[in-house]
């Protein structure tokens, strides 16, 4: 695949999210919600357990069909024009681990090939390197400890230097230091190229210091969304968890607070 | 447009799989070659005691080797689609520009692979030890081994549509498939054996055409150009039938979010 970030003729935001809403039976999973991520950016989709975060990354990967609303990936429609939508993504969730049976270099050729990655054996050297898995490179990714699967699922996710990135929760199983590793992995993966990153966590000191914007979600509506520091100053609250839990707890008082909501 | 690599990629994971698990490779040989020598020696034993001048061996051990190869056939596709449910890879292998017409002939590329494996160490046992030359029998018998490659296709696709919408328990209900339709199919006896009403399901079964073909063939008969282009016709539009039918499961799945969701449960 080549890189084309950072091109003139490219759209501005690598993904845009209009109207996006999904029931199941009864329940609203996801309640006409939009946003953007621009190039270059990082933007952490937050929210309490059953928020939306996950139905909505599995609607932009293409996993689950909207009710209603539009997603396009750096200017392509997903639902028009699925396989050349997903080319430009890629993503890394910790409930879907690389097949514990096959090997870290036999997954990253299976997805690269997958993916048509373009040298394909160079481009799993640098993400072996970049990850620190060279050691571990003919070892089944099931004998690998949780964090090392981790690593080995963000050097699937960046194998295809994907437009979008999205990450559900990708340091969630790691010790502080590989997490700091990972979240400079990402920060340098989205300001080269002009990338954006979509990411989803429940660690509030990493959302706050990594997102160049937050999305806070509950019940499936994007109840604020700004930057980290501009939220907190507007919500007089110290740190982006006691934001999370006055999201969590009285989601309805701050409902109409969003920072540049769109009608 | 279909591509090569994504569709390589597919039939690759299932390579390295079988390369690095004896535990998988070893049924590619061991159940044909039971089957092979069980059913064998049992036509030498009715040649011995039958009235001379009729040849078990090519009807009987053939007949066998024949429903083999359908068999190993679906279970190639099942078994390439069953490693993606057993290592819950669903989520990894669906949110990528594959298509499913990519990723169903990826399932395929693996199932030729395997299954000509398997076809291979059977016309080895049956030829070597109990003299069956499939050869002997001309370029009509290759037009009815690509029909049963397509049915055997068609079984396989649908299997993995049924698991695919009632979750991994349901791969109990796929292994007997073969087993229901072999009455049917006619595989050891001509159809007119059949009652009525199974003669007439029959008439809707690629398998059925095809024995019955294969039988006319070994008995010295010419072969039969009708029997040939029905098992052809009909195994081509079930194979187009089960592609449409995955495909139809899939994007229930995907609306419903069962295909994000997918795991070792059962699914409703």
């Amino acid at each position: 695949m080549n890189e084309s970030g950072g091109s003139p003729d490219l759209p501005a935001k690598v993904l845009a999210v209009t109207d996006l809403a999904k029931c199941y039976g009864r329940t609203v999973a996801v309640d006409r919600i939009s946003f953007e991520v621009g190039r270059g950016e990082i933007v952490g989709l937050l929210g309490p357990n059953g928020a939306g975060k996950t139905s909505t990354i599995n609607m932009i990967l293409g996993v689950l069909e909207p009710d209603s609303g539009s997603i396009r990936i750096q200017g392509l429609d997903l639902a028009a024009e699925r396989s050349r939508a997903l080319a430009r993504t890629n993503f890394a969730a910790v409930y879907a681990p690389l097949p514990g049976n096959l090997t870290v270099y036999q997954n990253l050729r299976v997805f690269g090939l997958i993916y048509s990655v373009a040298e394909l054996e160079k481009r799993i050297a640098e993400a072996l390197d970049q990850f620190d898995l060279v050691r571990f490179r003919d070892v089944r990714c099931g004998a690998l400890s949780s964090g090392e699967q981790t690593r080995a699922s963000l050097a699937k996710a960046m194998l295809n230097h994907p437009q979008l990135l999205l990450l559900d929760e990708p340091t969630a199983s790691l010790d502080p230091l590989a997490a700091r590793d990972i979240r400079a992995a990402i920060r340098e993966f989205a300001t080269q190229g002009g990338r954006g990153v979509l990411w989803t966590s429940h660690n509030m000191y990493e959302a706050e210091a990594v997102s160049d914007r937050v999305l806070f979600l509950s019940r499936g509506k994007i109840l604020l969304e700004g930057e980290p520091k501009a939220l907190l100053s507007q919500h007089a609250k110290a740190n982006l968890e006691e934001l999370f839990i006055a999201v969590a707890r009285e989601p309805l008082t701050l409902e109409g607070h969003r920072e540049g909501h769109r009608p | 447009m279909m591509r090569w690599r994504p569709m390589s990629a597919i039939a690759l994971r299932h390579f390295y799989l079988l390369r690095g698990s004896p535990a998988r490779v070893v049924p590619l040989f061991a159940w044909v070659g039971i089957d092979i020598v069980l059913w064998g020696f049992m036509s030498r034993y009715l040649n011995s005691v039958a009235s001379p001048g009729f040849n078990f061996i090519p009807a009987l051990l053939g007949a066998v080797l024949l429903w083999d190869f359908l068999i190993r056939i679906m279970q190639g596709v099942t078994m390439a689609f069953f490693e993606d449910v057993w290592s819950r890879n669903f989520l990894n292998i669906f949110a990528t520009p594959l298509s499913i017409s990519e990723y169903l002939s990826g399932l395929v590329l693996s199932s030729i692979a395997t299954s000509a494996i398997g076809l291979a160490a059977m016309l080895l046992l049956a030829t070597t030890i109990f003299g069956l030359s499939f050869l002997a029998y001309g370029m009509a018998l290759a037009g009815f081994l690509v029909a049963l490659f397509l049915f055997g296709i068609a079984l396989g696709v649908f299997a993995c549509a049924v698991v695919l919408r009632l979750g991994p328990a349901a791969e109990w209900f796929i292994w007997p498939i073969p087993a229901l339709l072999s009455p049917f199919a006619g595989v050891f006896y001509p159809l007119s054996t059949l009652p009525a009403w199974m003669r007439f399901l029959s008439r809707f079964l690629p398998p059925a055409y095809v024995f019955e073909g294969v039988r006319r063939i070994v008995s010295g008969r010419a072969v039969s150009p009708g029997a040939l282009a029905w098992a052809a016709f009909l195994a081509a539009l079930d194979l187009v039938l089960a592609c449409w039918f995955f495909a139809r499961v899939y994007r229930y799945t995907v609306r419903t979010g069962l295909i994000a969701r997918y795991s070792a449960e059962s699914l409703s």
